[in-house]
């Protein structure tokens, strides 16, 4: 297994690009995983990602969250951002795969994206004292957010 | 002349005795929000946080440049000189110098901003004790100062001495930052118009500051609000008046350059 801290990002023209399994692990405490083809196949968890808790999680307004720049199917909300693609839809243009490795990493699809990366601790500056050597999301929270985004299939 | 409010009396006996302020807030609101592109802030605030901001006796930052004439005017250290002592009337010898600022200081061999400048003079000249930086007495002075610019077009120097800071401002300005791995001009040159959440992006012109911040009920200094930047892309903010920010000011000023001084702005 090869391991890849310090210097992701000078790799990730090369995991987007490349079709051979590239297995890349994000910084201490981080739960392994293995890009495969711009997917990560793989669950972080043992637990299945739940909709219902994914659909809480993106519209947490105390969290970085979907919500801030993408508008979704929730129309109890108010106020969706409108920065990224709206997501109505997202789970029929991406396989579950896909949305794993888009929010663990979106940066791994297109370096140049302003998504942030939602499982991944290593190569920022200057990362806030009270979020170094943490994701944005858990493992399981990023499983929860991919089977909600699953969900959402165009009619 | 609109009606006055009775609270606001003591405000208009003062603005009274301001005999430039009538002129200078006519300029402001011909000015045009727009140059070349570059916009100010007013231009995405509603109507109403328009008016609010146009309205002289509804203005909450003219308490602070009000406080800041008193500030100019008092007496303090062991000679008991003013800002006026040497000043004068700030009506006169401050026209235009927010327009400037920051400006490479020889004897500092860097940078210096309003604030700084405020706080040096008062150690250097009158032997005074100096203001925290985000004090309300700082923040009034650095109001009251910016305010006898108003209208004036932003025009920093960023050659000769002060091209190196002005370099090291625009790599700050385009570096990726924080858990967030934002860098400034993703939003604020790539996304200004669109909505992020309830707020729509602005361009993150400086030429307004002082700012009220109607969300903060406070009075903001442009490396408050730098602080404040970085912390919402959960990155380690810089301490207020750092060389950091320094060059940073330097380059968002150049980046407005032309747009008119609205201190007292307000904003959202």
């Amino acid at each position: 297994m090869t391991i890849i801290r310090k210097s992701i990002a000078a790799w990730l023209p090369v995991l987007a690009a490349s079709s051979f399994i590239v297995t890349a692990a994000v910084g201490e405490g981080l739960v392994n995983f293995k890009i495969e083809n711009g997917a990560v196949p793989q669950p972080l968890t043992g637990e299945p990602g739940n909709p219902a808790r994914g659909r809480q999680i993106v519209r947490d307004m105390n969290h970085v969250t979907c919500l801030i720049c993408h508008s979704m199917p929730i129309p109890e909300e108010p106020d969706h951002g409108e920065i990224g693609p709206p997501l109505a839809g997202v789970g029929s243009r991406f396989t579950a795969s896909e949305l794993r490795l888009r929010l663990i990493d979106p940066k791994a699809v297109n370096p140049a994206t302003i998504m942030p990366s939602y499982y991944r601790v290593s190569n920022f500056m200057r990362v806030g004292e009270s979020f170094r050597d943490r994701p944005i999301y858990t493992a399981q929270q990023i499983e929860d957010v991919v089977a909600y985004l699953s969900l959402l299939k165009d009619n | 002349m609109p009606a006055v409010n009775t609270k606001l009396a003591a405000l208009l006996t003062a603005i009274a005795t301001l005999s430039a302020v009538a002129g200078s807030a006519a300029d402001v609101t011909n000015a045009p929000y727009e140059i070349d592109g570059r916009k100010s802030g007013y231009l995405f605030m509603t109507p109403a946080t328009r008016s609010l901001q146009d309205d002289e006796f509804q203005n909450p930052g003219m308490f602070a440049v009000e406080r800041g004439r008193e500030l100019w005017n008092q007496k303090d250290g062991p000679d008991g000189k003013s800002c006026a002592s040497c000043h004068g009337d700030a009506e006169t010898s401050m026209t235009g110098v927010a327009a400037r600022y920051p400006v490479f200081d020889s004897a500092r061999g860097g940078l210096v901003n309003l604030e700084l400048r405020i706080n040096t003079e008062r150690a250097d000249r009158m032997k005074a004790s100096t203001y925290k930086y985000e004090s309300d007495e700082l923040l009034a002075l650095t109001s009251y100062i910016s305010y006898q610019s108003r209208g004036k077009p932003l025009n920093v120097d960023i050659e000769g001495p002060a091209k190196p800071f002005f370099e090291e401002g625009r790599k700050f300005y385009d570096a990726r930052r924080g858990q967030l791995d934002l860098a400034c001009g993703q939003c604020h040159d790539a996304l200004v118009g669109s909505k992020l959440r309830g707020d729509v992006i602005s361009q993150g012109q400086l030429n307004g500051f002082p700012i009220h911040r109607l969300s903060w009920r406070a009075m903001v200094s442009r490396h408050r609000i730098f602080a404040w930047c970085n912390t919402s892309v959960r990155a380690e903010p810089y301490a207020a008046g750092s060389p950091e920010y320094l060059s940073l000011e330097l380059y968002v000023a150049w980046r407005g350059r032309g747009l008119p001084i609205e201190a007292p702005a307000v904003r959202r």
